[in-house]
């Protein structure tokens, strides 16, 4: 099982979220967070100050998957959150030692969503 | 003194019209509050905008040619230009009331700067905010004066006995139909049917509905054009039929979803404003119970029911509120309206079988010029600019793509850019 890190941009949250859902992929932890990928900088005003926003708007996903819906998983991120320009985001896919789920107890694989089904995990 | 051509000037009068005329220009603002609270917290400042800068570019296209095109001795269809510029709009008093004749032009202006920004509601999150200035500063000359004509500056549905108090059809019909007019003109706004768009700022809604029936007190009590007791129908009409429509509206909703919503009490009381707009000082106060009751049932369907599944994308539900509130209040004018209460002719309840026909023709005439009228503009004014941003644009949101600004900065990672210094040291 892994963890999947991705930064997007806020205003494609909508189609990773879509694509996600598409792909069977449920779970998910959403951040609006600040940071800065290469990308042009817009200028904004405020009366006499003008001032160049070197921090963007990002939004983090967290998805803990098993390890068939890991390439499912970045796949979708992918496809929902490019735009083919500087800007769009990192995909990171992190080890994690334990999942737990709290309100089973259930821990790792069958914590994790989706729950793999019988048979999956051997067959991938 | 002030030679006067007119009735003799009335100092309580004029005291009430520029109390009204504040509370009416306040409006505009509130407006932008209760827009600027229902769209996308990227897209909340431009909506503000479009209400605000009415108050400048409409205030000022007002001054240049609306209020003589509107009220200018002219023909039945518009009126004529020699007040263009404002000449010849002093201090006497006229026909307008026992007030100078420029407190008249400052009143009618800010009907004219509200009639706009309402239209904004139907084309926000998405249109070119250059292109909606030209917009609203044609429309006011083009599309809004010629109706205020017609009704209220001695044309032709004035002389046929349409009773509009203080801007039913002016006003609000005008507005729902350039609404319906604009959606389409400008098109959806990118993902629309495919995503919800929630209000960004609930408690800015219900601040900009509360200020909104504020200045309403000035909108429907001014249109008395006096401080005596027609004000004082108008303005307690102006209490009791909104606060019916807010009640009905939210048993409708406790009805239909189980839950009284805030959004929904706001929106409630603003159709209720609107509905006993036309009527107010022409009714009993029980009629306005029953006209507030009334009035919220088009609408609530129409906006809560038949909108969502709509291939329209009119935002802000300004037909649904204005336009079907608009013309149910006219209808309900020509049912309710009371020579006892001060109606120029009796409506249905009182006998006057021909009102409600009247009525309908104006609401139909209004309705169709201006329906026509912005489309036509709006597709000529097509040809020359772009009426709304690309999509990628789009997603970015208005704010920072059309003003360079962003509501709720936090303000970190902001570099101060000194262009002089800068460049002349090379690094």
């Amino acid at each position: 099982m892994k963890l999947i890190v991705a930064i997007i941009r806020p205003e494609k949250l909508n189609d990773v979220l879509e694509s996600l859902f598409q792909a069977d992929v449920r779970g998910i932890t959403v951040s609006r967070v600040e940071g800065h990928g290469g990308e042009f900088e817009p200028v904004e005003t405020y009366r006499g100050a003008t001032v160049k926003m070197e921090l963007r708007d990002k939004v983090r996903l967290e998805i803990g998957v098993s390890e068939p819906f890991v390439d499912r998983a970045v796949q979708a991120v992918m496809d929902g959150a490019r735009t083919g320009e500087v800007g769009d985001g990192k995909i990171f896919v992190l080890p994690i030692d334990q999942v737990w789920r709290i309100r089973t107890g259930e821990r790792d694989e069958l914590a994790v969503t989706p729950e793999p089904r019988h048979g999956e995990l051997d067959a991938t | 003194m002030i030679p006067q051509a007119g009735p003799p000037l009335r100092g309580d009068d004029t005291a009430w019209m520029l109390v009204s005329t504040a509370l009416v220009l306040l409006m505009t603002p509130a407006l932008g509050f209760f827009y600027g609270g229902l769209v996308r917290r990227k897209n909340v400042l431009n909506t503000m905008m479009m209400s605000f800068v009415s108050l400048g570019v409409v205030g000022l296209a007002w001054a240049l040619l609306g209020y003589s095109l509107a009220f200018a001795p002219g023909g039945g269809w518009a009126g004529g230009l020699n007040q263009a510029l404002l000449r010849g709009v002093g201090l006497d008093t006229g026909s307008w009331g026992a007030f100078p004749r420029l407190l008249h032009f400052a009143y009618q202006g800010a009907f004219a700067i509200i009639t706009a920004a309402l239209v904004s509601g139907a084309v926000v999150e998405r249109m070119s905010f250059g292109a909606y200035v030209w917009f609203i500063g044609l429309w006011s000359l083009l599309v809004y004066a010629p109706a205020a004509h017609w009704v209220w500056g001695g044309g032709w549905l004035g002389k046929l006995g349409a009773l509009d108090f203080a801007g039913g059809t002016v006003v609000h019909i005008n507005a729902g139909a350039a609404a319906l007019a604009s959606a389409f003109a400008v098109g959806r706004r990118k993902d629309y049917g495919r995503q919800a768009f929630l209000p960004h700022n609930v408690p800015y809604v219900v601040l900009g509905a509360a200020l909104l029936w504020f200045g309403w007190f000035g909108f429907n009590g001014g249109s008395a054009s006096s401080a005596g007791p027609v004000a004082v129908l108008a303005f307690v009409n102006t209490l009791l039929a909104p606060a019916t429509t807010l009640v009905v509206w939210l048993l409708l909703d406790l009805w239909r979803t189980g839950r009284p919503t805030a959004v929904g009490a706001a929106t409630g009381a603003v159709v209720g404003l609107v509905g006993v707009t036309p009527a107010a000082g022409f009714i009993a106060p029980a009629s306005a119970i029953v006209l507030g009751a009334v009035v919220a049932l088009p609408s609530y369907w129409y906006m809560i029911v038949f909108r969502p599944k709509a291939a329209l994308d009119d935002s802000l539900d300004v037909f649904a509120a204005h336009g079907l509130g608009g013309i149910t209040g006219a209808l309900l004018t020509g049912v309710l309206a009371q020579r006892a209460w001060s109606a120029p002719a009796d409506g249905l309840i009182a006998g006057g079988v021909g009102l409600v026909g009247i009525q309908a023709v104006a609401i139909l005439a209004v309705f169709g010029y201006s329906l026509v009228g912005t489309f036509v503009l709006l597709k000529l004014m097509g040809l020359r600019m772009s009426l709304r941003l690309g999509e990628k644009e789009e997603g970015i949101g208005m704010d920072l793509v059309m003003h360079g600004e962003e509501a709720y900065n936090r303000g970190e990672g902001a570099v101060l850019v000194q262009e002089r210094r800068e460049a002349g040291r090379g690094d």
